[in-house]
């Protein structure tokens, strides 16, 4: 499903935020990424969503190999790949059901698709009954579950978590681990980068621990103790 | 691109002069006005041009005979004449013409003095052809061609009226475009400006839309629609303007100026739109079009 073979990326010269990462993760994978500040977590999510371009070596997701791939068929590769941030990233000027819809749009999809969509991913996340709600309106954690239901209403292979939980006090942040663990049991192959010690200990999946751009542990149900 | 789709960017590129209400303005105010001054200028040259094409109708070329050529040799030079280009029409006036011509001009008044002529044309070998130029600037080279042809004396020519005329329609034209295309790239300017603060506002948005997978021409067309919807409330509004003004201004400069009424006649208001409209149409959108696409390919990386 996702494939790095020996990435290298330096952002400045001399300065490596990946450093030889080899990586494999299968379909329908539950994956914790973890390690401190400056490990290079951030930078291999971006590179498998080809926001950015590896030095050297070679990324291959969903059988595409990441460096061959023309600019135009970007967009298409994206559809298949879910986000969610730290930052939830909403857009604070539409309500609930038209930032979903939003992620549909986007991907060029008809009235009648969204219509059926939209709503199920609401109630996916449980916020049906929110639908008119702005998003200021909403709890940190409610505004991170409108960004899960973004993610995953074009029904995504892949989902990519960067920090989900990091604004999130502790009920809020199991609740949002609930959803990604249920979307996973759907069969989306999900990579969370996380700090979250406790979450990542309690939950016994597969953890990859990075340390100054490279992989220093990866344990099929693993735990993470943070250094600082 | 999907209907729906389609309908979503025409919604989002009203939306982006909503939300920049003040920039929007701005740009189809400026847009205007150079439409407006484009509308005038055009409006001026064309009528300038029929008021010139009416004059240069009246500008003749006088072509004199040698004295006792015959008539079949007159003809034949009057054949000659006809067939330089830019010549409109040519008349034969006869000595006996001229002189009741001449009299007409200067013993008008005073009949007297031109009975003691009453049997001797002063002017018996003047008569001569009258040459009427389609085009004043063509007229140098039909004088020309004229002088060289055999049994001609003379040739007359109303050089300075013909060159004033050309060179003030020249001037008049040259001057529009420069004034035309300062404001154009005005206008080009504020637009791009407009669709620059449109990416800016919507940066947040913009991103997530490429993490979401949106192709290159989803993200960029509701800036090129704002644009092209910039550019056309732009034309559309001094272009219906002018078209009420033309005929007021036409009826006050008659009013104003009466004495002008027999020399100068001015087009319809219909005839100046046949072209007006589809270019100053053309011109809003195009510029629209124009100043978004440059900026979007400068400032949205997707």
């Amino acid at each position: 499903m996702i494939e790095l073979k020996d990435v290298k990326k330096e952002y400045s010269k001399g300065i490596a935020a990946l450093n030889g990462v080899n990586l494999k993760i299968e379909q329908g994978e539950f994956v914790f990424i973890v390690g401190d500040s400056g490990s290079g977590k951030s930078t291999l999510i971006r590179l498998i969503l080809k926001e950015l371009e590896p030095t050297s070596g070679t990324i291959i997701v969903n059988g595409q190999n990441l460096s061959r791939m023309k600019h135009r068929k970007i967009p298409m590769y994206r559809r298949g790949i879910g986000v969610v941030f730290q930052d939830f990233r909403l857009l604070m000027d539409r309500n609930i059901y038209d930032n979903i819809a939003f992620a549909q749009r986007v991907t060029e999809k008809s009235t009648r698709i969204i219509k059926q969509k939209v709503p199920a991913a609401l109630s996916l996340v449980g916020l049906a009954q929110k639908y008119k709600a702005f998003p200021k309106e909403l709890s940190g954690g409610e505004q991170q579950r409108v960004a899960i239901a973004r993610a995953i209403v074009n029904e995504p292979a892949i989902l990519l978590a960067d920090e989900p939980t990091g604004n999130l006090d502790p009920t809020n942040s199991w609740e949002i681990m609930k959803l990604l663990e249920e979307a996973n049991e759907r069969g989306t192959t999900v990579l969370v980068v996380t700090h979250n010690q406790e979450i990542v200990n309690e939950m016994k999946k597969r953890v990859i621990t990075m340390k100054k751009g490279v992989i220093v542990s990866d344990e099929k149900k693993g735990g993470y103790k943070h250094e600082n | 691109m999907k209907i729906s789709t389609m309908g979503y960017c025409l919604r989002q590129g009203f939306k982006n002069i909503r939300r920049n209400k003040m920039f929007s303005i701005a740009s189809i105010a400026t847009m205007a006005a150079c439409i407006f001054l484009f509308g005038i200028f055009y409006s001026l040259v064309v009528n300038f041009n029929y008021i010139v094409e009416k004059a240069e109708e009246g500008v003749a070329i006088t072509v004199f005979f040698e004295d006792d050529i015959t008539q079949s040799k007159k003809d034949s030079i009057g054949k000659e004449l006809e067939k330089q280009s830019g010549v409109k029409e040519i008349k034969y006036i006869s000595a006996d013409e001229a002189w009741e011509n001449f009299k007409e001009q200067y013993f008008q008044g005073n009949p007297d003095l031109a009975e003691g002529f009453k049997q001797d044309n002063p002017l018996a070998n003047s008569d001569h052809y009258e040459v009427y130029m389609e085009d004043v600037s063509q007229q140098k080279a039909v004088v020309d061609a004229a002088e060289k042809l055999d049994g001609v004396r003379k040739v007359n020519k109303s050089d300075v009226v013909a060159k004033t005329l050309t060179s003030v329609n020249r001037l008049v034209g040259y001057v529009s475009i420069a004034i035309i295309v300062i404001l154009l790239a005005v206008s080009i300017f504020l637009i791009s400006n407009t669709v620059t603060m449109g990416i800016t506002v919507r940066r947040e948005e913009i991103a997530i839309m490429k993490y979401i997978g949106a192709k290159d021409g989803f993200v960029r067309a509701p800036f090129v629609i704002e644009g092209l919807l910039i550019g056309f409330i732009g034309a559309i509004i001094p272009l219906a303007l002018l078209y009420f003004a033309y005929d007021r201004v036409i009826q006050y400069v008659m009013a104003k100026f009466s004495l002008l009424n027999n020399i100068i006649a001015f087009l319809p208001v219909t005839e100046v739109y046949k072209t007006l409209l589809p270019v100053g149409l053309i011109l809003g959108v195009g510029i629209g079009f124009l100043g978004s696409s440059f900026t979007i390919r400068k400032h949205l990386k997707v």
